[in-house]
């Protein structure tokens, strides 16, 4: 047969294109399960790493995840629980950032058990310079303090922006307080050194140089929790109670 | 047929002919994922995989490959190379395969792999095509783990994420050099390294 004639041509393309096909979807089939499983542990490792546990080399992180995360549950803006059948670590966050009608919105809260009392933690997302940036922030029992952070990213430039997933900007956060003392929401500042508000509002450090990313950071944090108020009310409401 | 000759396809290209040295190729994915040194060592590994693979299948096709669409079916069968090294390490490897993110299908571009399909795997048989590509990943990997370890080296101060600079030396007013772990180092460090291969091989020299 002429190997240059157009027949052939088109007849070896198809049969390439097929053979290609074929062997990408079973090798997509064969490795699908593992991958799902690895994605769900980096889900859950970042969970984790907002209330300060990290597992040790070696250690499992569904293991870890399950002896500390003691519930998870969703709830809407006025902090009353929704229950649809979706798990709150099912949540598309990024979908539910984007619903401007705050009362639509699907609000995942995971509850984790620390050596040092109950955390909540809330889920983040926002976007950055170059792409999406999304997070876990821990708060104490009185659903106003900052426990711990957790930040990252997916393609903010490094060394600038990307620093936000760096333990030095994170730990700022711990300690912060998301409610003004007259009990208004009014979230964590990021701010350029020299620039730190002077009317008590919480604030951290910006990262130099990634000035865009960090004021992402803080439009985030804002649309994020903002919804939550209600929830982080009744949590304190009820920590009163107990005394 | 003696030994020397036999392999040349394999030594040839890690010195004397290095994709990245010599024929100045790959120079796009030597500044992405140099940052760091482990990425350095994955997308070297992947390369290599690829690289290879690629040669003996182009090989082992050569002599049905339709003229009028060779440079497609190179693109569909290096394309169909890299998705599976990229699932299999989402499966195997999901800390690195998110390091490396859009640079591993960004293998598919790397001229490096299609250069060789085009000049050696075409005209060759499977076991000097095989060879062929692993010299020209070992080649292009060599540079890329030097690389690497300098930016991560003097730009974070550690090696594969391990400390090795002594918090001694920050005390006493040592910083990381944070140009080394933009983009541009990499390109000047790749020239250095150019230099220093040049001034040893005079036959190099224009």
């Amino acid at each position: 047969m002429n190997r240059q004639s157009n027949t052939y041509t088109v007849i070896y393309a198809v049969v390439l294109v097929a053979v290609v096909g074929v062997l990408l979807s079973v090798v997509y089939q064969a490795l699908r399960p593992q991958q799902v499983e690895n994605i769900e542990n980096d889900t859950k490792r970042q969970i984790l790493a907002a209330a300060l546990i990290s597992p040790a080399p070696g250690e499992s992180v569904a293991d870890l995840y399950s002896s500390h995360i003691t519930d998870s549950y969703i709830v809407n803006s006025k902090g009353d629980r929704v229950d649809n059948g979706v798990k709150a670590f099912d949540v598309n966050v990024a979908n539910e950032v984007k619903k401007s009608d705050i009362s639509e919105r699907l609000l995942p809260v995971f509850v984790c058990s620390t050596d040092k009392g109950q955390k909540y933690i809330i889920p983040v997302y926002g976007a950055g310079l170059w792409g999406p940036i999304w997070g876990y922030m821990a708060f104490d029992d009185n659903g106003d303090t900052v426990y711990g952070a957790y930040f990252a990213h997916q393609g903010e430039t490094p060394g600038l922006g990307a620093e936000i997933e760096k333990p030095t900007f994170r730990d700022q956060f711990e300690g912060k307080d998301i409610f003004a003392s007259d009990g208004a929401f009014q979230g964590i500042k990021v701010v350029k050194n020299g620039q730190e508000p002077s009317d008590g509002s919480a604030w951290v450090h910006a990262v130099s140089g990634g000035t865009i990313t960090s004021q992402g950071v803080q439009k985030m944090l804002y649309n994020s929790l903002e919804p939550y108020t209600a929830f982080f009310n009744k949590l304190s409401k009820g920590k009163e109670a107990d005394k | 047929m003696n030994l020397k000759k036999t392999f040349l396809p394999l030594i040839n290209p890690i010195s004397k002919d290095n994709p990245i040295l010599v024929q100045v190729l790959g120079i796009c994915s030597a500044l992405a994922v140099t940052s760091k040194l482990e990425p350095a060592l994955v997308m070297a590994v992947s390369v290599t995989a690829v690289c290879a693979l690629a040669n003996v299948i182009i090989s082992l096709m050569r002599n049905t490959i339709p003229q009028s669409i060779r440079i497609i079916v190179q693109l569909v069968v290096v394309a169909a190379l890299v998705v599976v090294v990229d699932q299999v390490l989402k499966a195997w490897n999901y800390e690195v395969s998110k390091a490396l993110s859009v640079f591993i299908g960004l293998i598919i571009t790397n001229c490096i792999i299609m250069g060789r399909l085009e000049a050696f795997a075409l005209n060759n048989r499977p076991w000097p095509s095989f060879l062929d590509g692993i010299g020209n990943g070992i080649g292009y990997g060599v540079i890329l783990i030097i690389v690497g370890f300098f930016r991560e080296l003097f730009g974070s101060g550690t090696l594969l994420g391990y400390q090795i600079f002594p918090q001694s030396w920050y005390d006493a007013g040592y910083m990381n050099n944070g140009l080394m772990i933009l983009p541009p180092m990499a390109l000047i460090v790749v020239a250095c390294i150019i230099w220093v291969h040049r001034s040893y091989n005079k036959d190099l020299q224009e």
